[in-house]
């Protein structure tokens, strides 16, 4: 199928853009790599009548190591971010996560910003950036906010974003030499996860856990790894406590079961790994 | 600030397969579609319209992407390549399109172009791929015909795998 007719509009810079986006609010959509937006403008999901195209805005296009944090612009692509030489040393989580979301093809494109406003539940970036306790910085005329992750996506392919605002990056905090480890179960390589898992060692023995595709929105815990029986029963409860959905592709039963199993071989990653 | 109404259609300029060439599109046109019916350029296909097949992945600035989640107005002013880019002004099929002529890589031809594009793209930052990397670019590309074994076979013999 073909999109719906729009205006589109390709503005210079930042301050261009939010005016735009002021002006136009819910009428209009920012496209950055369209990875998700332009197949659901295809399948006419999503219908506004204005794309905003910031993908050459080039004060968007840059990767800033901050120190504590690594700063992604909204127009950086995943694949930009995946070839960063420095992304194993300061964020090893995305570096291993990031070769699963979707296709070296659709990397080229996608941005890291785009997946994080589109807030797919089972999705690996907004994952990662729950479980790194990352922020999104956003932007209106209004001045700039930054939100946690956890107060950024509230639900399914819904996010605190007002109207007038644009993500304008990502911050994820570095792990200096933590370990971690991700792993996710997908019916194929590149399709949406049914489970995605990431883990963390936060300190002096304690993990932290977090879990896409059970719920509208990451979920990321603590756990204390007192015993060897402490993520077992972490993961047994967080299995029950958990509203898990349903789709085609899984019931929530099977969801339960993924994450029982998959979750602690992941810590058990991350604990080998930070030793 | 580059603005296009949406009944309104412009010209655009770009490069395709290294020539300057411009038409009329209107904001919604695909550059699936403008490549195939404004162009002329019917070497991309065009199979499941978002992104999943990759049938229709073309090079914009040496880069592989889908071109239908593209649109035309978004190629203003870039280097578009597609399949025909690929063999020589004689019609002799690079080393790549020789090898899958070679191996059986194709049945009905469908994908190819897309497939093709992809690995152009690829094998000129990593020339030297494992199979398991060559296999997960593949993995981006659906084919209905092959099984995928054959067009291993010719990635492999394009890369000098397994001899």
């Amino acid at each position: 199928m073909k999109p719906r007719p729009f205006d589109y509009i390709r503005p210079d810079g930042v301050e261009e853009a939010i005016a735009l986006l002021a002006e136009y609010g819910d009428d209009a959509r920012v496209l950055a790599g369209g990875q998700s937006l332009m197949a659901m403008l295809n399948l006419r999901l999503a219908d506004p009548s204005v794309l905003i195209d910031i993908a050459r805005i080039p004060e968007l296009d840059a990767i800033r190591d901050l120190g504590n944090r690594i700063e992604v612009g909204a127009a950086v692509t995943q694949n930009k971010l995946l070839a960063w030489p420095k992304l194993a040393e300061k964020l090893p989580l995305l570096a291993a996560a990031l070769p699963f979301v979707g296709h070296f093809q659709t990397r080229n494109k996608g941005t890291v910003c785009g997946s994080i406003a589109h807030a797919d539940p089972s999705s690996e970036i907004p994952l990662s950036l729950a479980t790194l306790e990352g922020e999104v910085v956003l932007r209106s005329k209004r001045g700039t906010r930054s939100l946690a992750a956890k107060n950024f996506q509230l639900d399914m392919l819904t996010t605190a974003r007002e109207a007038d605002e644009m993500i304008t990056a990502v911050r994820f905090p570095v792990m200096d030499g933590r370990g971690t480890a991700f792993r996710e179960v997908a019916r194929r390589h590149g399709d949406f996860a049914i489970i995605a898992v990431a883990a963390l060692i936060d300190g002096e023995g304690i993990a932290r856990l977090g879990i896409g595709g059970m719920s509208g929105a990451p979920v990321v815990r603590r756990i204390v790894l007192d015993d060897g029986a402490a993520v077992k029963d972490a993961v047994e409860n967080l299995a029950a406590e958990l509203d898990s959905y349903e789709d085609l592709h899984a019931s929530a039963d099977l969801r339960r079961d993924i994450l029982r199993n998959l979750a602690p071989v992941v810590v058990e990653e991350a604990v080998k790994c930070a030793a | 600030m580059r603005r296009v109404n949406r009944d309104q259609k412009v010209r655009i300029s770009l490069s395709l397969n290294g020539r300057k060439t411009s038409a009329e599109t209107e904001p919604r046109m695909l550059l699936s579609d403008f490549l195939r019916h404004s162009l002329g350029a019917t070497g991309t296909h065009v199979g499941c319209e978002h992104g999943v097949c990759g049938c229709c992945t073309v090079l914009i600035d040496g880069t592989a992407v889908r071109s239908c989640l593209t649109l035309a107005v978004q190629a203003e002013g870039r280097d578009v390549k597609t399949v025909e880019s690929l063999a020589g002004s004689d019609g002799k099929l690079n080393k790549l399109q020789q090898a899958f002529q070679n191996n059986h890589a194709l049945q009905c031809g469908f994908c190819t172009p897309g497939i093709l594009m992809s690995f152009t793209d690829y094998l000129a930052r990593n020339p030297n791929p494992t199979e398991e990397e060559l296999r997960e670019v593949l993995s981006g590309h659906i084919c209905r015909c092959t099984g995928y074994a054959g067009i291993m076979a010719a990635l492999k013999e394009a890369v000098g795998l397994g001899k």
